[in-house]
């Protein structure tokens, strides 16, 4: 019988395994970082994993509640700071940024500021933290978010941190380096984004989801290749190493 | 010189830079700055009497609820200061307390609002939504890079992250093209903070100070700042000090007071000595979404104590912290 799983649990679990072993990986708190977690005690033992305030590669005893608690230190190679960090992804050795986001647009761009007015916002969201830079500076940015109409939008309302900003050539236009976002993994498909338009299109689909129930979550056109591919669910192997190893207490997976 | 040999300016941010990026102004004031080795020892209410006045531009080291100095903003809270400027970096605990006394009234915002996994601060999002609040947006490297252009005593530092968004939009950075390569990067100015306060594990009576584990922005912060506050978890000697002094993150002559406050970083995290006491913090968040419930909350826990010493009585004293410090040491895998 295949095992039973939560939303959040498959979209970890999906997650880990684009995480490839002696990579290097800035992580968000929540999450990314389970995600992150579970890859390197799964398929990727030498996953590097770095921490904006200045963690790396920890050997992570739990779930860091902050990207610049004790945890993110803990028997870490250096306990270095936000410069460090920052400038190890300037010089191209970060290999994907592994971001949470509160508005995602069809070119992979966040919105994490406001809705509304920007001067006399809606709602005030935190902001870029280190979400703009590590989406500037790293190769690839991988985003997880739960799939829904007011989330997946044709034109974010404030761009706060960069995808493919307006399509094909406007992040080298910009003046960006090369990069942009690589996977996006929801609690209902993978998206990939076309080689050419660098719009965004659905590469999986999660096991019981059709194409229809994506479509309709999603407030803009997505590209639909020929061929979607079904996620493979989560292992039995993934869910326990998740359940009891990196996540025990809860505080990701209770709130699938 | 050459027209290909000029940096040119190709777009701007529209919101304004609260602090003058001149390096010289700068140094007018570090030329007056006191050098002399003496003791520093003050108390939190003396050192925002004399160092945090109404309208001051602000910096506060650690990360948001890890290594802050949350005696000193407590008593910034006290004092009723009003009209500071504040530096929005990485801030979540330090800048909920700020919005709980309305105390700035500019922002140069990277991380705010927010606490991290645990959820948006209701009343810091309602201060931030009221418009009460001039704001530039800024992320968290760039806001690091403003004080490392500040520490090295130069106007602007160039960073690749802005470039193309609407954080850049709302920025007061600038893109300029490299004289060398043609390419484009964002040129950010220095930031001198009027006052910084940061929380350490050591310090001597001069303000020679050590801390342990990441160091977030603070090696910048504290070169960057005009008067800097150290608070440490216990005063050393002078030779502990001078025994190790690989160990030293940041020297005396750049620290203006210092204030001895054993579990100064609480309900934060700090490293290798007391984790973070999330129960306290989630009833912060809770008890924000009712106006009325919070205004009583702050009143018992901050208002209506006279020191920090109290506060920690109030929150569940020793026996508190030992639990905090076994969270934090006794993590064995």
């Amino acid at each position: 019988m295949a095992p039973e799983y939560n939303m959040m649990e498959m979209m970890i679990c999906v997650a880990s395994r684009y995480l490839e072993d002696g990579k290097t990986v800035a992580v968000g708190t929540g999450a990314p970082c389970a995600a992150a977690m579970l890859s390197q005690k799964t398929q990727s033992p030498n996953l590097i994993i770095l921490f904006e305030a200045g963690g790396i590669s920890p050997l992570l005893p739990q779930m860091p509640i902050s990207v610049g608690d004790s945890r993110t230190f803990f028997r870490a190679v250096m306990a270095a700071g936000m410069t460090e960090m920052m400038t190890t992804c300037s010089r191209g050795l970060v290999d994907y940024a592994f971001l949470g986001g509160a508005q995602i647009d069809k070119y992979g761009n966040i919105n994490s500021t406001v809705v509304g007015d920007y001067y006399k916002p809606k709602v005030r969201f935190p902001g870029s933290g280190g979400a703009n830079d590590f989406a500037s500076l790293c190769w690839r940015t991988m985003i997880m978010t739960v799939h829904s109409k007011s989330r997946f939008v044709e034109k974010c309302e404030f761009l706060t941190s960069p995808g493919f900003l307006t399509g094909a050539g406007a992040r080298e236009a910009a003046g960006l380096p090369e990069g942009g976002p690589y996977k996006i993994v929801t609690d209902l498909a993978v998206m990939g984004f076309d080689e050419e338009t660098k719009a965004m299109r659905v590469e999986s689909l999660h096991p019981g989801v059709d194409l229809g129930k994506v479509k309709a979550e999603t407030g803009f056109e997505l590209v639909i290749p020929r061929q979607i591919s079904s996620t493979a669910p989560p292992t039995e192997t993934e869910l326990k190493i998740l359940r009891e190893e990196v996540d025990p207490l809860k505080l990701v997976i209770g709130r699938g | 010189m050459s027209e290909e040999n000029v940096m040119k300016v190709l777009d701007q941010g529209v919101n304004p830079i609260f602090m003058d990026p001149d390096p010289d102004k700068a140094r007018e004031f570090f030329r007056k700055k006191p050098r002399a080795m003496v003791d520093k020892r003050m108390n939190e209410k003396e050192v925002v009497e004399k160092f945090i006045p109404d309208g001051c531009y602000l910096g506060i080291g650690g990360f948001g609820a890890n290594r802050i100095p949350t005696a000193v903003i407590h008593e910034i809270l006290r004092a009723r200061r009003k009209n500071l400027g504040f530096l929005g970096h990485t801030s979540t605990h330090d800048f909920e307390l700020l919005c709980a006394g309305k105390c700035f009234n500019r922002l140069d915002a990277a991380y705010i609002v927010g606490l991290e996994a645990r959820g948006l601060s209701p009343n810091a999002r309602r201060y931030m939504e009221s418009g009460e609040v001039q704001v530039t947006e800024w992320t968290n490297y760039s806001l690091a890079a403003r004080l490392k252009a500040a520490a090295e005593g130069v106007s602007f530092a160039l960073v690749r992250s802005m470039l193309g968004t609407d954080t850049f939009k709302m920025s007061g950075a600038k893109v300029v093209e490299c004289p060398f390569t043609g390419k484009k990067f964002a040129a950010v100015p220095a930031l001198w903070p009027d006052v910084a306060v940061i929380h350490v594990h050591e310090a001597d009576m001069y303000g020679n100070a050590v801390f342990r584990g990441i160091s977030v922005a603070d090696l910048e912060l504290s070169r960057a700042a005009k008067h800097l506050i150290i608070t440490a978890e216990r005063l050393v000697n002078n030779f502990t000090i001078r025994n190790n002094p690989t160990a030293t993150s940041i020297p005396f002559y750049l620290v203006d007071a210092v204030v001895e406050v054993p579990y100064g970083s609480y309900p934060g995290n700090m490293p290798y000595l007391y984790f973070s006491d999330e129960e306290h913090l989630a009833q912060w968040m809770k008890v924000e979404k009712d106006p009325k419930e919070f205004e009583k909350f702050l009143e018992h826990y901050i208002y209506g104590v006279s020191c920090f010493e109290e506060y920690l009585e109030r929150c569940g004293g020793l026996k508190k912290m030992k639990e905090l410090q076994k969270l934090e040491t006794l993590v064995e895998k």
